[in-house]
């Protein structure tokens, strides 16, 4: 058995044997690569554009998303003090990130991580359901993608039109239009670069100072960073960023099994193709006409009926196409459709389909996704405003004193993730006869005060004394006790006292 | 080189080579991958002219831009220098009083304090302030010499038996090494000694040196044991034992009378220095 590695193009499956998709994959156009030669330039795709249900929704997603983009960092959100004012801010210098009333601080990463799993999880649930969905209608290359060809195609027309402008000679008008293309698509690159550095900075403070030039160093790296990105990979690379750059084709293979719903070209309906002719007789052949209208809007440049590979987005544009088609020759639409493999195969073979939405998979990734969300929802509630930190002096450990008390150092660090100051009073309790005391501080006492910023940690240090008669072991267990007058904090910590007894 | 051959399903030429079964389509790379290639080549010219980059037998290349690490770090001391100037300024003007009561020059004096404890006083004292036998604790409530800021700050600034002429001077007699008492009323005292700190002691050998105590011992150590800090004498009765509490250690002590040297740091550091480690000891230390 010999198999064969792919490095640049997936194998179309072969459900029959020697059927009709091995005769297309003969018959390729778009995919098959030229004989000889180290290097391939890219073939030009005119995407040519369609009409119908799943176009629609893509320009309805299109522009909520990028909506969402632009309009994000403009959301005040009223937040007391010095406090920034902005609903979504990601704040470096300050280290903190605020996202409407929730601020998380560096050491609270770990929400991040979990929306990151979160949405790693959900990624594998659609697709495992619905196939690349994320891929075709939400993916940032897909969205900007989709807006730089409608540029395109305000510019130079639709696939025609484009086609004859490239192949025209130099003229004015073809200059005016290409010009003109690629000024807009920088002006939408910039507002891409610029609207995502207000995420990290006051946007309207940001937006003043960029114009006059106080904007920071960043804040012109990142503006110039992205609009050359988008650029360049909305403008130029396109398909080939899915297909080179993009590591989530090569993963999908895993998430997708014979019961995922992907755009798929019914063979068992479609075939054997051929042209039609108005008016003749449909016994004897199958739907698809063979006019090619699947690959000419396919953005990607493939022709669907090879069956499912690495280059597909299910973006559904190709279905749009291929159901005007059979609206103009009279025969049922969907002969492309989002369908399972297991569901055409069925047909072909004369049983009805089975649709399994409830798998093993989709359940274990439902299932762990709903857990992962749960302790996220749990966390973000339940988390406190105050956080305690203990650490124990190492060096030294503890002192013994002239009476044989012994005192042991500590340093505590007390955050006060709450919008206003606090005084903090602190304790030690575990042992009879503690007496605590700062650097610094005449005066010694069970309980210190310590006044905390408002969204700010102060670090203290705590010298804890016990009088000899409390010193019942070398290592006794105690904790220190934070009290403001909404929340407690307790640490466990221990009291060294060694033997206890002098040198 | 083997012969090409070509896939069945796709018709692409393969490289001939296998490898346990799989072999390998020879599809031609895409063309911008190659322009990435001449990009990053070109990169590479542009960072050469930039910045430093080729050695040569008497120096290197410096590049336009006048890149150069040890003048970036050269600049980044003088400005901490200026940064430092400030609160340095404030150490020199303040009171000793006046830095343990503002917290943030206090936290300045601790952290030049620290630094500063660790290059020079460690080598004696342990670099947590515990010291060792022989080398005060620093860190405990138990001062020769007075735990005040004030007296801390003398004692680092004079000495203890150093060669300044204001130096913290005592001398606890060898009355063994030197013969002014016998052996046998050394180890009488030893219990003395012993029964002062409150521990088990000879009854008897207590009784026949209280007479000897009166006579030798109390114009330093006081009729109770209590020391005097004005001499440097240690209290004899709290639990603290600069060379040793054992009996054997005490017994060794009246002995030969062991007095330690520490430096005098007045001509070492400027007056500003100095502060900050008399404030780092005390704010440190236990009591007083």
């Amino acid at each position: 058995m010999t198999v064969v590695i792919d490095r640049t193009h997936s194998t179309p499956p072969d459900p029959k044997g020697s059927g009709p998709v091995s005769a297309a994959a003969r018959a390729r156009s778009s995919n098959k690569p030229p004989s000889g030669g180290l290097y391939k330039a890219r073939a030009a795709i005119y995407p040519k554009l369609v009409h119908g249900r799943w176009r629609a929704i893509k320009w309805a997603l299109m522009i909520l998303m990028l909506g969402i983009y632009y309009v994000t960092p403009w959301i005040r959100w009223d937040r007391p003090g010095s406090l920034p004012d902005q609903a979504v801010l990601v704040d470096f210098t300050g280290r903190r990130f605020y996202f409407f009333d929730i601020q998380l601080w560096p050491q609270e990463v770990h929400f991040i991580t979990g929306l990151l799993v979160m949405a790693a999880l959900a990624l594998f649930l659609v697709s495992a359901l619905f196939g690349r969905l994320w891929c075709g209608y939400a993916c940032p290359q897909t969205v900007w993608t989709d807006l730089f060809i409608y540029v395109e195609r305000m510019f130079e027309g639709d696939r025609n039109a484009r086609m004859r402008l490239d192949a025209a000679p130099w003229s004015f008008n073809k200059l005016w239009r290409k010009v003109g293309k690629h000024i807009t698509w920088l002006a939408i690159g910039f507002s891409t670069g610029g609207a995502w550095i207000f995420y990290f900075h006051d946007a309207p403070t940001l937006l003043s100072d960029f114009w006059i030039g106080h904007g920071p160093m960043t804040g012109y790296l990142f503006a110039g960073l992205l609009t050359f990105t988008t650029y360049v990979f909305a403008g130029a690379m396109r398909e080939q960023v899915c297909i080179y750059m993009c590591p989530w084709p090569r993963i999908q293979g895993a998430m997708l099994d014979s019961h995922s719903l992907q755009v798929t070209y019914r063979y068992d309906r479609g075939e054997p193709r051929g042209a039609h002719k108005k008016g003749s007789d449909w016994t004897g052949r199958g739907d698809c006409v063979d006019c090619k209208q699947c690959v000419t809007a396919c953005p990607m440049g493939i022709d669907i009926r090879d069956g499912a590979q690495l280059e597909c987005i299910n973006c559904g544009l190709c279905i749009d196409a291929c159901d005007e088609i059979m609206i103009k020759v009279g025969r049922p639409k969907a002969l492309i459709a989002y369908d399972t493999d297991a569901a055409v195969e069925a047909r072909a073979a004369g049983k009805p389909a089975v649709y399994k939405l409830v798998r093993s998979r989709t359940m274990f990734y439902a299932v762990a996704l709903s857990i992962v969300s749960a302790l996220m929802i749990w966390g973000l509630t339940h988390r406190s405003s105050l956080d305690l930190h203990v650490l124990h002096d190492r060096n030294p450990v503890f002192v013994r004193l002239h009476d044989g008390a012994v005192r042991n150092g500590y340093t505590l660090k007390i955050a006060n993730r709450s919008f206003h100051d606090v005084e903090a009073i602190v304790a030690f309790e575990g042992a009879k006869g503690s007496i605590l005391k700062t650097p610094g501080a005449k005066a010694t006492g069970e309980t210190i005060t310590v006044s905390v910023p408002a969204n700010g940690v102060e670090a203290v240090r705590v010298f804890v004394s016990l009088p000899s008669d409390s010193l019942t072991a070398t290592n006794l267990p105690g904790a220190f006790i934070v009290r403001t007058p909404a929340e407690t904090a307790r640490v466990k910590t221990t009291f060294l006292s060694g033997a206890a007894n002098p040198r | 080189m083997s012969k090409r051959e070509s896939d069945e399903v796709t018709g692409v030429e393969t490289t001939g080579h296998e490898w346990d079964g799989i072999r390998e389509l020879d599809n031609p790379l895409p063309r911008w991958w190659l322009w990435v290639w001449y990009l990053s080549i070109a990169a590479a010219a542009v960072y050469w002219v930039l910045m430093p980059a080729w050695p040569g037998i008497s120096g290197y290349t410096k590049g336009v831009l006048g890149q150069s690490d040890r003048v970036a770090v050269a600049g980044e001391l003088a400005a901490l220098k200026t940064v430092r100037g400030a609160q340095g300024a404030q150490l020199a003007t303040a009171s000793l009083e006046e830095i343990e009561r503002d917290p943030q020059l206090l936290a300045y004096a601790q952290a030049v304090g620290q630094s500063v404890f660790g290059d020079n006083c460690a080598t004696c004292h342990g670099t947590g302030g515990t010291g060792a036998k022989g080398y005060a604790n620093l860190r405990d409530d138990v001062w020769l010499w007075g735990g005040k800021l004030e007296d801390i700050h003398h004692t680092i600034q004079v000495g203890i038996r150093s060669n300044h002429e204001a130096a913290r001077q005592s001398q606890m007699p060898a009355f063994g090494r030197d013969q002014m008492l016998t052996a046998s009323q050394i180890s009488d005292l030893t219990e003395y000694v012993v029964a002062l700190s409150r521990r088990p002691a000879d009854r008897a050998a207590v009784a026949r040196a209280a007479p000897i105590y009166q006579a030798q011992c109390i114009a330093c150590h006081g009729p109770t044991g209590q020391g005097d800090q004005a001499l440097g004498a240690p209290n004899l009765t709290d639990q603290e034992w600069l060379y040793g509490s054992s009996r054997e250690d005490i017994h060794g002590q009246i002995w030969n009378g062991r007095g330690g040297v520490m430096p005098s740091w007045q001509s070492r550091f400027d007056p500003a220095t100095l502060k900050a480690l008399a404030v780092y000891i005390h704010s440190d230390a236990a009591g007083q």
